[in-house]
């Protein structure tokens, strides 16, 4: 019985993998170690607190975060920053207001503003938006192992500048090994110590583009840590569920089905 | 309502008969739980519960979602992206819908494949096979819909070819596309009318999935053996079943479960794997993506619609046979909705006198290239269509055609088959010992 239940299982997840096979070869990224990876990884909120930073100096002069209410950042599983700070750092951003027709400063329950700068994508989503990770031949088996690398991708672009540049149409283009077709229309935003931490963390490029990573992750997923919670908590009762109607059955069965005979 | 004779309900209290004249209800449901059902169904019959599930499951979920989605291009977008982070649970209810899509696919593959394997859609089921195809087909409608609505750039962009498909109808296609978008392009109306329609189907089919039960309760179910169940007595009858409650109902129940573990595992950790990225991208219809690939579960038949480029011979003949009329954009439609016409033929394509495959040895093979073959359409549909894989597409959409066209025809000629089990009960005795020994 069990050896068909793992054939159906295997053929199950074998047409499942099919899903995965999108996108075809693109620049080259590399795999990081983010502590939200696996089914136990948590948001470091020290970290997502330095991304946060990383973001408002650097990102936020070109880009947008239109999905995200700044409220969120007082969350728990996120950066869990105190709420005075988090109206601080509100009201540094100024909005229009349609009833009073005129601009105040923004309030936790507004979002955070969208980007600048025209052809700068907003970031809400990118980290999902993205992947890092192919193949090997359209199977999504590193899919399936590494994770689908929109946080990678993030990191492997930021760090990914080779300093080489090319000007075509009044547009300077930047060479980039991360990036899909190796140009890129974005300028380097990051370097060594461009961005000073309060809490006095090293802020080597690598560094500086892993924390924007992970809070950018953040912003695309910011209820993984309860959808983690809850899936797990899932699997534990489906799992005990599933003992007791094994036995539950076998018990059933026992009276009108005996052992399997070995077969001739 | 079935043929397999057994033990009926019968009103015993003042009550239950007052009730019973006037609806038999109680009747009813306790018919349907007591089916006599054949005792060696193995594991691959408990899919029909799982896909029971499913569908409760889409529906509930969808309910709630619907709640607090908008059916609007401006507004579509931001409207999914307020339940995941503002509408309690929403998250949850998002991933479970999306997920579930593909648990409703990876098991009605399965529930087909099965049916193809143990001859289920042979008579008498054929009128079960044939509901189940359209209940197949309305299920690939309704998905298609649904990952429309959150207006992705893979929504907008899968939206505009799939329906550009009814675009290729000689003649009339242009119209027909127009009528289907509410206007020339996938914009306001087509959201629209899809969110309404995805509302809409889940009920015809829940409709359907009745009809489904209740014409394979008619006939009985199949088994591996692919024998019927003895019904000249009820004595005779139950040597050969055991009645669905609460045998069948556990076994059914415990196997749902463990898939629910899978399930949540994979909505808990993973629940963006069988996404595609590009659908977190807001709708763009200046901006075409460099691929565009549907969902896992189209692509066996997306690979089939692809393979049949102007350069294939059989497309070049269509085409100059019929002058021009089906050119080889037409002939790629005709081409993916006839790989499932023939699929729901099968019940008259297949020949062999011996309805379960255990017992064909050449039918075997066949069947096991048939699924092989299915998992490389699979594999080629999200594949850019350059060589090799416009080659391997092309040789494995003829595959499929030939399977059903040539290969279930010819073996009934062909095949010597085994000689079946006599009775359920010989099958069922041979494999297990006996409890009172």
């Amino acid at each position: 019985m069990f050896r068909k239940i793992a054939i159906s299982a295997v053929s199950a997840l074998v047409l499942g993998t099919g899903a995965a096979m999108a996108a075809g070869a693109e620049g080259h990224v590399e795999d990081v170690a983010f502590s939200f990876e696996g089914p136990f990884g948590k948001f470091d909120e020290h970290q997502l607190q330095r991304g946060l930073q990383v973001y408002t100096e650097v990102c936020s002069a070109c880009h947008g975060l239109k999905f995200v209410p700044i409220r969120s950042l007082s969350d728990e599983g996120g950066p869990h920053l105190p709420e005075d700070q988090v109206r601080a750092y509100a009201a540094q951003f100024d909005i229009f207001d349609a009833e009073l027709d005129d601009t105040r400063p923004r309030k936790p329950t507004d979002h955070f503003p969208k980007s600048g700068l025209s052809n700068a994508p907003d970031l809400s989503l990118m980290a999902k938006a993205r992947s890092g990770f192919h193949g090997p031949a359209g199977t999504g088996i590193n899919q399936l192992v590494k994770g689908i690398g929109g946080p990678e991708y993030i990191v492997s672009l930021l760090t990914g500048y080779t300093g080489e540049e090319k000007e075509e149409a009044g547009t300077t283009f930047y060479a980039n090994t991360a990036f899909p077709g190796g140009w890129i229309a974005m300028a380097p935003p990051l370097e060594d110590g461009s961005v000073e931490y309060q809490d006095g963390h090293d802020n080597s490029i690598h560094h500086l583009s892993e924390d924007t990573a992970a809070f950018l992750m953040w912003t695309a997923e910011p209820k993984m840590m309860a959808r983690k919670q809850a899936g797990f908590t899932a699997v534990i009762f489906l799992t005990i569920l599933s003992v007791l109607l094994y036995l539950t059955n076998k018990r059933i069965w026992s009276a009108v089905k005996g052992p399997k005979k070995k077969h001739v | 309502m079935s043929g397999i004779p057994h033990d009926h309900y019968e009103p015993t209290t003042g009550t239950e008969k007052w009730l019973h004249k006037r609806l038999p209800i109680v009747a009813l449901a306790y018919d349907t739980l007591m089916l006599p059902t054949p005792k060696n169904l193995n594991w691959m019959w408990i899919w029909g519960i799982v896909l029971t599930f499913c569908l409760v499951m889409q529906i509930a979920t969808g309910i709630v979602l619907a709640m607090h989605y908008t059916p609007h291009v401006d507004l579509a977008f931001a409207s999914v992206e307020h339940i995941t982070r503002n509408v309690n649970g929403g998250h949850m209810l998002r991933y479970l819908h999306a997920n579930g899509a593909s648990l409703f696919f990876i098991a009605v593959y399965l529930h087909i494949f099965r049916g193809l394997y143990y001859g289920s859609y042979k008579a008498p089921r054929e009128v079960t096979w044939i509901i189940g195809m359209i209940i197949y087909l309305c299920m690939m409608g309704t998905a298609f819909m649904g990952y429309v609505l959150p207006w992705g750039q893979m929504s907008f962009w899968g939206a505009t070819v799939i329906t550009g498909l009814f675009g290729a109808i000689p003649g009339i296609g242009e119209s027909i596309q127009t009528w289907l978008l509410g206007g020339p392009a996938v914009d306001n109306a087509t959201l629209n009318r899809f969110f309404s329609l995805h509302y809409l189907l889940p009920f015809v089919i829940a409709a359907l999935v009745a009809i489904h039960i209740w014409a394979f309760h008619s006939t009985g179910n199949n088994n591996p053996t692919g024998v019927e169940v003895r019904r000249t007595s009820k004595a005779e009858a139950e040597k050969d079943t055991l009645p669905f409650w609460p045998y069948f109902v556990m076994k059914d129940l415990f196997a749902l479960a463990v898939i629910m573990v899978v399930f949540f595992a994979v909505v808990g950790f993973m629940p963006n794997y069988l996404g595609h990225p590009d659908n977190y991208i807001e709708a763009n219809p200046l901006a075409t993506p460099a691929h565009i690939v549907p969902e896992w579960y189209f692509l066996p038949f997306y690979a089939i619609l692809r393979a049949f480029t102007a350069d294939v011979w059989v497309v070049q003949l269509t085409s100059f046979v019929t002058f021009g009329i089906v050119d080889a954009k037409f002939f790629g439609v005709l081409a993916m909705f006839g790989a499932i016409a023939v699929m729901a033929l099968a019940p008259w394509l297949d020949t062999s006198s011996v309805r379960s495959g255990r017992y064909r040895p050449m039918f075997k093979m066949w069947f096991l290239l048939l699924c092989i073959d299915f998992m490389v359409l699979m594999w080629v549909g999200a594949r850019p269509a350059e060589f090799p894989y416009d080659w391997i597409s092309l040789i494995a959409s003829a595959y499929w055609f030939a399977y059903f066209l040539v290969i279930l025809p010819l073996l009934g000629v062909i095949e010597k088959p085994l000689a079946p089990p006599a009775t359920i009960e010989e099958d069922f005795k041979s494999h297990y010992a006996d409890p009172a020994e």
